[in-house]
């Protein structure tokens, strides 16, 4: 167990820095960019050419990537935070510490002042859509799995393609449509202010059942794959034949077997919210991590962008972590 | 008194395609305390038989007739309540294959303690206690702690036991056996049918035993059925069947493999001509007609045949007075005379280096294979034979020693840096005919590319002649050629591979268990085939294999190995007869054979085969050796005894006493 | 009683049954395409998804306002009228003429973008599965560094920052699904190297590249349509998802996804310029959808 997690936590910080660097070589693709960003659309072409002087951005990118990396380990003073440079730009927490994730250009403020509260918000949403979606798609994908081919199965099912067949943008339209527009039931934006008329609670509503609708259709699909592979296993056939009634033999003898493959599905779901949440809070407009990503990505704030991406990316990495932690758990062969 | 009565039961499969009839009208009744032997090819309806007295036949299966009295009820008309009530109580099954049987996730402790908690309403630490004494009852080594193992800790033979405990918990009236030993080794296998036999005069249980082996048949039932396409076609004590057969059918299974102690010189094997009708075709009347010598137009088909024959031995045949045995056919091959080595072994060794140590898959192999002879390598699983196989054919090389064909030296270069001349001289045939071809390319393709490569033609025209050639020399109309692999037979496909390997002009001919995946019916057909190929083209076949029946049947010399050494080696004639290698005698004592009268010396041995990661020192057979002399057996390696006729031994007990004793076989058995 | 049989050899009789068992060859079962319209589901799917093409087939025949041209007097009443059956959209181009015209592109870029990832894909998986050792490693590794990002990141980041075009996202579809393939294609060559049929290439001094394309590929084909269907019904819903994020396939042109998003602004006043080019979205997908669930099904039924 010590030996898999170390296994695992070692491939785990290896895919992190090499993500990180991969995402670095994609943002920082042409030097100049930098110091254009950071002096907004207004400068001067000699001002540009000064800045990336002064801060070797000419210096090849493995280079600028260890130095980025320093300043983020806090081993290297954040260079733009030099008052010489006239830039203005001022971290209250020092321009060297652990967790420097730099300076946004496009929110003028250190990144560390905007992404955690954004983090927050959409840990807040995705935490609700994932408790909606994990019992929502086990019932669905279960009672579906029990008899395949039954009328109930194919009801389920053709409801859960329906629901997977429809992206989070079309649905919140669709949804926004009929409950904020025609019904004039729930808000179509969800920005978390008081003062907008509609108490806070109703303002997640539409957002995690974007969220949750579509995500749940395509897990319930996989619990009922499993549970259909499982149900035509021999050993199902053994415990049936022993004489075990059939609801004991679905819950002592099916459930933990199938369960194993959609474990490992229902947790990646979690890294499918952190990108998911990226197109439902820009629908309703949710003050949250994704939407702030996007904003960065159209505006080209590379340093909120390298700091958002690392933070799911880390997400992502410790999900996978549990899963693998979780698998080991659930299945006898694993642990030899 | 009948414990079990099956009456003209009917059971049909309904497909989108229609309903298909699995089985057309059953009838079979089963004593107290009887065993019952059912012998039957793949696609007879056994498994359905057995899923059917169950009432377990999935959403498509249906009772569409009949009976099946039991205890008082009909489990065919049953309530669901009443079944649960029969299921794993009065009526259990122990599975074919005992690894898939177990649920992975469950201790084996709690699969166990379920049967008398749903049966006897015992409290969990009553039931297992239960458990741990039926595991004690199946020599399950230290039961109390396989309680709490998982099914993938124990190994193939141990899980089987724990499948047989489960189904005698319930102490039940009748125990249904699904081919219970297939996939075992033969020492596993026959220690778990000694087992059998053992509960079941502790327990009074009766058995309904399920297989495709006539041997295994011959040796656990009182009285046996033979089934073909879901009828039962003829039935009668268990001697009676073996000594004078009635259907046609059954006298041409006993034809097709090979008597007790028969050679290729003695006897010929006689196949029955094509295969077992698929459910969807089943002929009218006789299903058996359209394969029959007998068959007579107007009389076979014209109806269903009803049971005939005489009390205690029932026939489903209308001229089964009429037709006679046909005396064996005398054999066409004679022995060669001797000729020079081929193909030389010396020292070969192959060390996989594993995480978990080095383990010596071959360790010292030594031996020759004569030219156009058949060499035949003996041994259970985790002997070494197929690594052996896989260096010759150049799919791997050896870590040292050498392996010389035609005196080059061919163990470590593998097919890359042979010359193309040696890589069709050595070609293989392989045990699975599933997947010994390409299911996306048609059969036509396969031997094409293999001309083309091993044949070394080029031009298109004389490609296609050279395939035509080939299928006619495996007796396949050459319109085979446009075939898929699925819609062929596994002894079609199983053809085709031989094709394939004689598309250049083979010297050796590695043959790797070729007919253990086959039905009965139609290993003949390819063993014959194999044997007057390789006879006419003068190859040297190396046969693998670990059915002693075949291999006394086919081989010139045999190599006896046990984890990855040579045990024995030696003329076929000398290694059936004594003095034996321990080993040797154990696996011929264990090996089965289609004849109830031929009780052999028990020789059983203890325990598992060892670790090959971790063998002995010493003989690597010592472990499990029933006649171990004591600690030199563990410690040195055993000297080499050589007899007059070539026959070596490698064993620290003497050859006298290895010779002083009695033979496993009847003289008459071993000698033609 | 018994009737007559006419006196026969032994060798008549054995040489009739030869020739009455003659080496009866089984008819092929028919393909899992020629099965199709037994499948109900499948069949739905292949309707829409047909429907769909037909639609961007006929564009240009089609008694349809250009997908670009400005009707300002219908700008007012941008709803459904007879001029315009959709209605039109902010800039009072007709919606139904760009439903039709953007057709054109996502059912190019889709299928274009899904091909190619399975180029990429099925190469690397075949590399890993049959090679092992340090190139699976490689590719293993790569492929679980770009799979740790969450989908709709990687897309964001990456057009962001190359910026929007066709190309682009094609570019994009590879570099986030390929790994995903090559996952799979890996698992099943791993399964099939094993197999005695590559064996027996082996013994015919086969090349690594013939095993890989010519033994291993082709048996990979059953598991990969599924997968096939399923991921482009999956790219449809991303090139949507970008076009709605402003990240699509640059304006003027017609994108279903931009479409949303132009509309999502008026949704308030005009709901159903946003709903229709979304109904027309999920439809096109759900066809892919059903599609790849009817054939899975019918593949299990093998």
């Amino acid at each position: 167990m010590v030996g898999l997690l170390l296994r695992r936590g070692a491939a785990l910080l290896l895919t992190l820095v090499a993500a990180s660097f991969l995402v670095f070589a994609l943002t920082q693709f042409s030097p100049a960019n930098v110091a254009r960003e950071t002096l907004g659309a207004y400068a001067l072409p000699e001002q540009v050419h000064i800045l990336s002087e002064k801060l070797h951005l000419q210096d090849p990118l493995v280079v600028r990537y260890v130095r980025w990396a320093e300043v983020l380990l806090g081993l290297r003073a954040d260079p733009l935070d030099d008052p010489a440079l006239g830039l203005h730009i001022h971290d209250p927490r020092g321009a060297r510490y652990f967790g420097n994730f730099g300076y946004s250009t496009l929110f003028h403020e250190p990144v560390n002042d905007i992404i955690w509260s954004r983090l927050a918000n959409t840990a807040v949403l995705a935490g609700i859509a994932f408790a909606v979606i994990v019992p929502l798609s086990m019932l669905l994908g279960i009672l579906a799995g029990m008899r395949p081919g039954s009328r109930l199965d194919r009801v389920l099912s053709i409801l859960s393609i329906t629901m997977t067949s429809m992206p989070e943008y079309a649905l919140g339209v669709i949804l926004a449509a009929i409950f904020a527009v025609w019904l004039k039931v729930l808000p179509g934006t969800s920005p978390l202010a008081k003062g907008t008329g509609w108490p806070l609670a109703s303002q997640f509503l539409l957002p995690v059942a974007v969220l949750a609708l579509y995500d749940s259709g395509y897990v319930a699909r996989m619990v009922r794959a499993s549970m259909i592979e499982v149900l035509g296993k021999p050993y199902i056939r053994t415990a049936l034949l022993k004489g075990l009634p059939r609801r004991r033999v679905i819950l002592r003898h099916a459930l933990r077997n199938a369960m194993i493959t959609p474990f490992t599905v229902i947790l990646l779901q979690i890294n499918w919210l952190i990108g998911g949440v990226v197109v439902t809070e820009t629908v309703f407009a949710y003050p949250g991590f994704g939407r702030m990503l996007l904003q960065a990505s159209l505006f080209g704030d590379i340093a909120l962008i390298e700091a958002a991406t690392l933070v799911a990316l880390f997400v992502a990495v410790v999900t996978q972590l549990l899963s693998d932690v979780g698998y080991w758990l659930l299945d006898p062969e694993a642990r030899g | 008194m009948a414990l079990l009565e099956i009456e003209d039961l009917r059971v049909e499969y309904r497909t989108l395609r229609g309903a298909v009839t699995a089985l057309p009208g059953f009838s079979l009744t089963i004593g107290e305390g009887e065993s019952v032997g059912l012998v039957g090819e793949s696609g007879c309806g056994k498994t359905t038989l057995l899923m059917a007295m169950l009432r377990h036949l999935g959403p498509a299966g249906v009772i569409t007739g009949g009976a099946i009295r039991f205890e008082g009820r009909d489990l065919a008309h049953a309530s669901e309540a009443d079944l649960a009530k029969v299921r794993g109580s009065r009526i259990a099954i122990v599975y074919q294959e005992p690894a898939s049987a177990l649920n992975p996730t469950m201790t084996i402790g709690a699969q166990l303690a379920e049967v008398p908690m749903q049966h006897q309403r015992l409290p969990r630490a009553a039931a297992l206690a239960r458990a741990a004494e039926v595991l004690a009852d199946v020599h399950m080594p230290d039961p109390r702690a396989a309680l709490s193992r998982y099914p993938h800790q124990l190994s193939g033979g141990q899980k089987q036991r724990v499948v047989i405990a489960m189904a005698l918990l319930a102490n039940p009236a009748l125990l249904l056996l699904d081919e219970p030993t297939t996939g075992l080794d033969v020492t596993v296998e026959a220690a778990v049918i000694d087992l059998i036999g053992e509960l079941r005069a502790k327990y009074r249980t009766a058995l309904l035993y399920i297989s495709h082996n006539l041997g295994l048949i011959a040796r656990v039932a009182d009285r046996v059925g033979v089934m073909y396409a879901g009828e039962l076609v003829e039935e009668a004590t268990a001697v009676e069947i073996f000594a004078a057969p009635r259907h046609p059918y059954t006298r041409g299974l006993l034809a097709a493999i090979p008597r007790p102690g028969a050679s290729k010189e003695t006897a010929a094997l006689l196949p029955i001509p094509g295969t077992v009708p698929s459910l969807a075709h089943r002929p009218p009347g006789c299903g058996f007609a359209p394969r029959c010598a007998h068959f007579s137009p107007g009389l076979c088909d014209a109806g269903p045949v009803a049971m005939a024959g005489t009390e205690g031995h029932r026939v489903r045949c209308l001229r089964w007075a009429e037709v006679t045995a046909a005396p064996a056919p005398p054999s066409f091959h004679r022995a060669a005379p001797p000729t020079a080595a081929l193909l030389e072994s010396r020292d070969l060794c192959k060390i996989y280096r594993l995480p978990a140590g080095a383990l010596k898959a071959n360790d010292g192999l030594d031996f020759a294979a004569l030219k156009g002879e058949v060499l035949a390598i003996v041994g259970e699983s985790g002997s070494g034979k197929s690594t052996f196989a896989r260096i010759l054919t150049g799919l791997e090389t050896a870590t040292s020693g050498s392996l010389r064909f035609a005196g080059a030296e061919i163990a470590n270069r593998t097919v890359h840096r042979r010359s193309a001349g040696e890589v069709a001289a050595i070609q293989m045939v392989f045990q699975n005919p599933d997947g010994t071809l390409n299911p996306s390319h048609a059969v036509g393709w396969a031997l094409g590319r293999a001309v083309r490569k091993l044949g070394g033609l080029r031009d298109r025209a004389k490609i296609a002649a050279r395939v035509e050639e080939l299928l006619a020399l495996v007796r396949l109309p050459a319109s085979a050629r446009h075939s898929r692999p699925r819609q062929l037979s596994g002894g079609q496909k199983q053809r085709i591979a031989i094709a394939r390997a004689f598309a250049g002009q083979p010297e050796i001919l590695v043959a790797d268990e070729p007919v253990s995946a086959l039905d009965v019916s139609v290993q003949a057909a390819v063993v014959n085939l194999l044997l007057a190929i390789q006879a006419e083209r003068g190859s040297t076949m190396v046969l693998i294999s670990h059915d002693l029946g075949l291999v006394r049947y086919l081989a010139d010399h045999v190599v006896v190995m046990y984890l990855g050494r040579v045990m024995e080696a030696g003329p076929s004639a000398a290694i059936f007869a004594p003095p034996y290698h321990p080993y040797t005698e154990a696996l011929l004592s264990a090996a089965p054979l289609p004849d109830p009268t031929h009780k052999p010396r028990r020789i059983r041995l203890e325990g598992e085969i060892p670790s090959p990661l971790n063998p002995p020192a010493g003989c690597r057979f010592a472990s499990r050796c029933p006649r171990k002399l004591g600690t030199v057996c563990e410690l040195t390696p055993p000297p080499l005894r050589e007899t007059a006729d070539g026959h070596l031994i490698f064993c620290h007990i003497p050859l006298e006493r290895l010779r002083a004793v009695t033979p496993v076989f009847a003289p008459e058995m071993v000698e033609p | 009683m018994k009737p007559p049989f006419p006196a026969r050899s032994a060798a008549d009789a054995a040489a009739g049954a030869v020739a009455r068992a003659a080496e009866q060859i089984d008819r092929p079962s028919p393909s899992l395409l020629a099965r199709l319209p037994s499948s109900r589901i499948a069949m739905a799917g292949l309707c829409l998804i047909l429907f769909w093409v037909l639609v961007a087939l006929l564009a240009p025949v089609l008694p349809l306002p250009s997908p670009t041209a400005q009707d300002y007097l219908a700008m007012g009443h941008p709803g459904p009228s007879a001029a315009h059956l959709l209605g039109v959209d902010t800039l009072g181009r007709d919606t139904l003429a760009r439903i039709v015209w953007g057709a054109r592109i996502v059912l190019l870029v889709a299928p274009v973008s899904v091909v190619a990832a399975y180029a990429v894909g099925c190469a690397m998986g075949l590399l890993a599965g049959y090679c092992g050792g340090w190139v699976d490693l490689l590719i293993s590794r790569l492929a679980d560094i770009i799979l740790a990002f969450p989908v709709v990141v990687l897309y964001v980041i990456l057009i962001a920052s190359v910026g929007a075009s066709a190309l682009n996202i094609v570019v994009a579809v590879i570099l986030s699904s390929a790994p995903a393939i090559s996952r799979i294609v890996r698992g099943i060559t791993l399964g099939i190297v094993r197999k005695d049929f590559v064996a027996a290439a082996h013994l015919r001094r086969e090349s690594a590249l013939h095993i890989m394309l010519i033994e291993i590929l082709p048996n990979c084909r059953g598991p990969l349509i599924t997968d096939f269907c399923l991921r482009l019904g999956y790219t449809t819903i991303m090139i949507g998802t970008l076009g709605f994020l402003g990240l699509g396939i640059p304006p003027p042109a017609p994108d279903w996804g931009g479409m949303v998003q132009e509309a999502t602004p008026m949704l308030i006043v005009f709901p159903l310029m946003a709903l229709f080019p979304a109904l027309a979205l999920i439809s096109l997908v759900l066809g892919f959808n059903l599609l790849a669930d009817g054939l899975n099904e019918l593949a299990q039924k093998d």
